[in-house]
């Protein structure tokens, strides 16, 4: 089991360094960079820039050395110093930045998380086992609405809802008179009201979602000869649910559990922007459009090492869930 | 391990034939509602079986054996269903039920009990439309299966030992070193070499022979008084097949419980029956002491199963006689006797408009069959 995971990690750092190689390569691939981004704005606030004004910019940000001098000096210094780089935009570090909105995006994103589950797994397992039933219809009814409407969608109707009929405001972490006030109970209830909106919004499709595949995974498993063995002992129904098929089926669950890990801090992009949330997903985005290559680089670097991070947790964990694979790996 | 000890013991063997029955069905009809249709898988099966005997059911691939077997303890899944009959057994006592009834906490809603047209038997209880408790009380502890297919009739992410003593602990509450030591001794009962180590392997790890000693293990765990043992040697080879037969034959003598046996291959039958219930459609056809069944066969489909049966030293260039014709489709069932069409006795206008009688002779071998009426 040890060396299995050494052997991973080693894999693990060379695909880092693809993908790190790679993502420098793809951030830099569109025409411009982030100094044309710069000419762009100034034009249309009716400046010039000089084209000596423009060269001196590039040597300061280094855009005319070598593709390769340049990934260089990004990836040294962040495996080096911890160092990402710094952000043109915003003219600060690219780790100072996005820790400011870690914190959310990770909130955020666990609380849903957890709704997702305190969901999902109930009504999926229900679902299942009533297959057909009354239930089961409506259950698989809201799963298919909840999967079909774009969150976008969701978000704005939400919005809508809340400011035609609950008094709300739109979108945002907190009411108006509370936004620059000190932290007070006040201010926590009021972030609670504005919060749950988000995290039902952002957990709808996933709670469809994974209703589905509760349902389905464990609908593999119901009607298996193990599941009438157990019967066959004297088992209550309810243990020899929750014994045998309900934790056959949670393998395929804990074989992608991981990828949770990126989805932490990713920052749910388009909800974000639409309900104006501080998480990640709109630095990013922001990032994109103004072609602010280390904040972009860097962030989805770090995305990448969690990804790749979580898919060995995942399997790690699948090892632990399920002996079968326990012994594929001690073999290997 | 040779399988003439076995035929021999059969043979020496003495029943009691007043022995207290373990099982009794009467009229049990199992359907499945598929799209297409109803299918009767068990179309009113009347079996006995007595304490210690053990009964082959022999019969073509799909001709309800296993269905019916299932749906002794309630096993049948959806969309199977029992529609009619009873399934008698020795009433559990009454601190058995309560155990199985503390198992689960919420107590359930009774299901309505089917208006009982026949009285109970002394001293028996009908599980169909029991008190869930009930048939939880007598599933695993009177009654105990094992499956045909070992590899996945266990739980593959459990240890083996642990699926053992699952069944000891739910109908003997004690201590789990207990309930472990208990494992290890049935292990080693079953013949499995080191059973100190292998209570503690999963299933995988284990040939396939293995699994089933496992899955006999744990059918015995609570000394059933009837084994219904479902085809138990067909995912095996000849030799492990042999082995788990001479296992099943001397775990019966030594605890005096009763089999009943599902199989397709009347030599398995042989080996271990007492006597022999031949299914066709659903029905029985025909049922008897295993050496008055293979002398003298009466149902005109016990005698073509049995002409089918290659016999040691039979001329080379004699040809099998398979039975003819082929089972017919589920959903087009011959009216009357369902082996009318298949049947070389058949009578125009008898066979084919109203189900054969059952006739029974002295010794009590049963036929269904109007060849026999005018004995009687």
């Amino acid at each position: 089991m040890g060396k299995y995971t050494l052997r991973r990690i080693g894999l693990m750092v060379i695909t880092l360094v693809a993908i790190s190689f790679v993502t420098f390569w793809i951030i830099q691939l569109p025409p411009g960079d982030y100094v044309s981004t710069l000419v762009a704005q100034a034009e249309s606030r009716g400046q010039v820039i000089t084209p000596e004004q423009m060269a001196a910019l590039r040597v300061r940000y280094g855009l005319d050395d070598p593709f390769l001098v340049q990934y260089w000096n990004w990836i040294s210094n962040i495996v080096f110093h911890g160092d990402f780089g710094q952000s043109f935009a915003y003219n600060r570090p690219v780790s100072t930045l996005i820790w400011d909105r870690v914190a959310l995006s990770f909130f955020l994103s666990v609380s849903t998380l957890l709704f997702v589950w305190a969901v999902a797994f109930p009504v999926g397992i229900y679902s299942a086992v009533k297959q057909y039933s009354p239930g089961d219809y409506i259950a698989t009814f809201f799963g298919f609405v909840g999967m079909a409407i774009p969150e976008f969608l969701l978000a704005l109707v939400f919005l809508w809802l809340g400011v035609r009929y609950f008094d709300q405001s739109a979108g945002g972490l907190f009411s108006p008179e509370y936004v620059d006030a000190a932290w007070n109970l006040g201010k926590v209830l009021d972030l609670a009201s504005h919060l749950w909106l988000p995290i039902l919004i952002i957990g709808i499709s996933g709670t469809a979602g994974l209703i589905r595949v509760t349902r389905a995974n464990l609908l593999d498993e119901l009607y298996k000869p193990y599941v009438i063995t157990a019967r066959a002992k004297g088992l209550s129904e309810w243990k020899l649910l929750v014994k045998y098929p309900v934790r056959m089926s949670l393998s395929p669950f804990f074989s992608t559990v991981g990828w949770l890990l990126p989805g932490l801090i990713s920052g749910e992009t388009i909800i974000s922007i639409v309900l104006s949330l501080p998480t990640t997903g709109p630095l990013l985005f922001g990032g994109v459009l103004s072609q602010d290559m280390y904040l972009v680089g860097s962030f989805i670097l770090i995305l990448s090492a969690l990804t790749v991070v979580g898919t060995l947790l995942s399997d790690l964990a699948l090892a632990w869930w399920d002996p079968r694979i326990r012994r594929r790996y001690q073999e290997s | 391990m040779l399988q003439t000890p076995t035929s021999d013991q059969t043979t020496s063997r003495r029943l009691d034939p007043d022995a207290p029955p373990v099982l009794q069905l009467t009229g049990l009809r199992t359907e499945f509602q598929l799209e297409d249709g109803v299918v009767t898988a068990v179309d009113g099966v009347d079996l006995t079986i007595r304490r210690g005997e053990t009964l082959a059911v022999v019969g073509e691939s799909g001709c309800g054996k296993s269905v019916m077997a299932r749906s002794i303890l309630q096993l049948v899944d959806r969309p199977g269903r029992i529609v009619g009959g009873q399934v008698w057994v020795p009433r559990p006592a009454s601190t058995e039920v309560e155990r199985a009834r503390g198992r689960s906490r919420r107590r359930r809603r009774r299901r309505e009990t089917p208006a009982e047209t026949t009285v109970a038997p002394e001293g028996m209880v009908g599980l169909i439309g029991a008190d869930p408790a009930i048939i939880r009380a007598v599933r695993g502890k009177r009654i105990a299966m094992v499956f045909q297919e070992p590899m996945t009739s266990l739980s593959a992410v459990h240890r083996v030992g642990d699926q053992i003593t699952e069944a000891i602990q739910l109908h003997a509450p004690m201590p789990k070193d207990v309930a472990r030591e208990r494992a290890i001794d049935l292990l080693r009962r079953v013949g499995i070499a080191a059973p100190e180590k292998r209570v503690d392997a999963y299933p995988f790890e284990l040939s396939g022979g293995m699994r089933q000693r496992v899955m006999i293990a744990m059918a015995l765990s609570c000394d059933p008084e009837l084994l219904i043992a479902d085809e138990p040697t067909t995912a095996l080879d000849v030799t492990t097949q042999a082995q788990i037969l001479e296992l099943l034959a001397s775990l019966r003598d030594e605890r005096g419980m009763a089999i009943m046996l599902i199989t397709h291959d009347l030599g398995v039958a042989a080996q271990l029956a007492d006597s022999v219930a031949v299914m066709y459609l659903g029905n029985v056809v025909e049922r008897g002491d295993l050496a008055e069944i293979f002398r003298s066969p009466r149902h005109p489909y016990t005698r073509a199963l049995l002409r089918s049966i290659p016999k040691l030293g039979q001329g080379r260039d004699i040809r099998l006689a398979p039975v003819r014709g082929m089972v017919p489709h589920p959903f087009a069932r011959p009216s009357g006797c369902p082996f009318h069409d298949r049947c070389d006795s058949f009578q125009p206008g008898r066979c084919d408009t109203a189900p054969p009688p059952l006739i029974r002779d002295d010794q009590g071998h049963e036929v269904r069959c109007v060849l026999y009426e005018e004995d009687k």
